[in-house]
């Protein structure tokens, strides 16, 4: 039953990928990093439900294996079917941001750190629904970044998919998403956590392609 | 095996050899170079080479299985330079239907028409018929920020990468007296001599080029050009066996083509800097995409097909 169970897993990793390449022709830009099977932590924009999808599927089959979105327990526990996909096909790391939960997100994503796996984050909290390119970070990235100072902070950015699915649209347009991964960054000794903060939204939106419209 | 599948043989034949030739000579001059250093200039010829043969692989297999073959390879290739072109436009919200259409209507009822043969609605129907229509489906949504520039650039994305893309499989539903089923051949003509045309300017711009045709736009050279096209004029005279045109028509062919392509590449070369970009995408690793591959014969399509329709029909 397990066996079946990864085996579909993998199935439904496979089409997502699969998915995503067709609608979108989604590639990797490695701007600033090798694609290589190291520890990270890949923070980047949040436009859209597909963001997290969109980077797992330009990652190598490798670093696909070892890399867990951070994702909200809420949303990918709603249904069967999200709690099939959330936590076994992306593996996620599920955690609950209510304030009242005993096991703190944070511990969580230690843990996963901890075991060796890198993750996906999004460090605004919320998808970005305004007309900002970035809203401003949340603490975790920082924690993160100072409770395991080794693992490095890839800033990666989604571009397009606002065009490619704005809001209340039903049809996706078939444009070209591109995933730039930047020059990793890390906790410097003796860094504020809003100077830090900072730093990596910067770096963040260092990453956007740049098109002249 | 009629003749047409043993003339598309043959041409197939004939153009693996021609890369087999391209190919041992890059690895030749590539082996007499010191290991260390780098050559971006040979770089740049063996990827196009290499993009080459994959072109000659899909077109001549297209080409075998006739019509519906050409027609899915044309329809796809409309469609990626569709995506590399509408991705870099600009664009609101507002015009999100109106470029859906463009994708799933406007370009495949294009396709349709084509392969219907239906020549009086297929040369009209995007020039026409899209071009009125589209802006008015962003209209509705009522966003008048920068409509021009947005409807505009829509227009040229789908006049570009559906409208002139789709005048080569339209080559195939022309009836030239005493050609017969062998228009599919003027499919293989256009595509070779336009890019044999642009892989001469490529080596003679090089060699003896000197005065730069658009400078800070693009590479190309009046001299590089000027062998271009006569390269292309003589390959056209050579290949003209399989044309309805006569040897001096065939020549004449080529030689417009070629050139009305060039001119082509310093176009899109033009919208590429405007935007910023150096490709359109990176579809074929180090050719950038479709448009960066095909544009000469994007812009020498319609050309080639309204002479050929003036003239031989």
């Amino acid at each position: 039953m397990k066996f079946l169970r990864q085996f579909a897993a993998r199935i439904v990793g496979q089409s997502i990928r699969i998915f995503a390449r067709a609608i979108t022709a989604v590639r990797a830009d490695w701007k600033g990093i090798e694609p290589v099977p190291r520890q990270r932590v890949y923070f980047a924009n949040h436009t859209s439900n597909a963001d997290m999808p969109m980077i797992w599927s330009v990652l190598p089959p490798a670093m696909r294996r070892t890399v867990r979105p951070v994702a909200a327990a809420d949303y990918w526990l709603k249904n069967k079917l999200r709690a099939f996909v959330g936590p076994e096909v992306f593996n996620c790391v599920l955690v609950d941001r209510r304030p009242e939960v005993k096991d703190k997100p944070m511990d969580k994503i230690i843990a996963a750190l901890d075991e060796g796996s890198s993750l996906i984050i999004f460090p605004e909290g919320n998808r970005n629904m305004t007309d900002d390119p970035l809203l401003p970070f949340k603490a975790g990235l920082y924690n993160m970044g100072l409770a395991r100072p080794q693992v490095e902070l890839v800033p990666t950015w989604v571009a397009n998919l606002t065009e490619i699915m704005p809001k209340g649209e039903i049809i996706p347009l078939p444009l070209i998403c591109t995933v730039t991964f930047g020059k990793p960054i890390h906790v410097m000794d003796g860094e504020s956590k809003d100077d830090f903060l900072k730093r990596a939204s910067d770096a963040l939106l260092a990453q956007r392609p740049e098109v002249r419209k | 095996m009629n003749d047409t599948t043993n003339d598309i043989l043959l041409l197939a034949f004939g153009s693996f050899g021609i890369l087999i030739a391209l190919t041992v000579l890059g690895e030749v001059l590539r082996a007499r170079q010191p290991v260390h250093e780098a050559n971006p200039m040979l770089d740049t010829y063996m990827t196009r080479v290499q993009s080459w043969w994959g072109m000659v692989a899909f077109i001549g297999a297209a080409l075998l299985l006739g019509k519906p073959g050409i027609m899915t390879l044309f329809a796809f290739a409309s469609f990626a330079a569709l995506r590399e072109f509408l991705t870099l436009t600009t664009k609101a919200q507002a015009d999100h239907l109106s470029l859906a259409l463009a994708f799933f209507a406007v370009l495949p009822l294009q396709y349709v028409f084509v392969g219907l043969g239906w020549t009086g609605l297929f040369t009209v129907f995007i020039p026409v018929y899209a071009f009125l229509m589209l802006p008015m489906v962003s209209a509705l949504r009522g966003n008048p920020d920068r409509f021009l520039v947005r409807v505009a650039e829509t227009q040229w994305a789908l006049m570009i990468a559906v409208f002139c893309v789709s005048h080569v499989p339209a080559l195939m539903a022309l009836e030239i007296t005493g050609y017969g089923d062998r228009s599919l051949l003027l499919i293989a003509f256009l595509v070779m001599v336009v890019q044999f045309g642009d892989l001469l300017d490529f080596f003679f711009g090089r060699r003896i080029g000197r005065h730069k045709i658009a400078p800070g736009l693009s590479p190309k050279t009046w001299e590089g050009l000027i062998c271009g096209v006569l390269s292309a004029a003589v390959i056209g005279a050579l290949l003209s066996w399989i044309t309805p045109f006569g040897v001096i028509g065939a020549a004449l062919m080529a030689g417009i083509a070629s050139l009305v392509g060039m001119f082509g590449n310093i176009v899109v070369a033009a919208i590429k800097r405007d935007r910023g970009v150096k490709d359109w995408s990176h579809l074929i690793p180090g050719q950038g995409g479709f448009v960066d591959q095909l544009d000469s014969v994007i812009f020498a399509a319609p050309i080639f097909y309204q002479l050929t329709k003036y003239f031989y029909t």
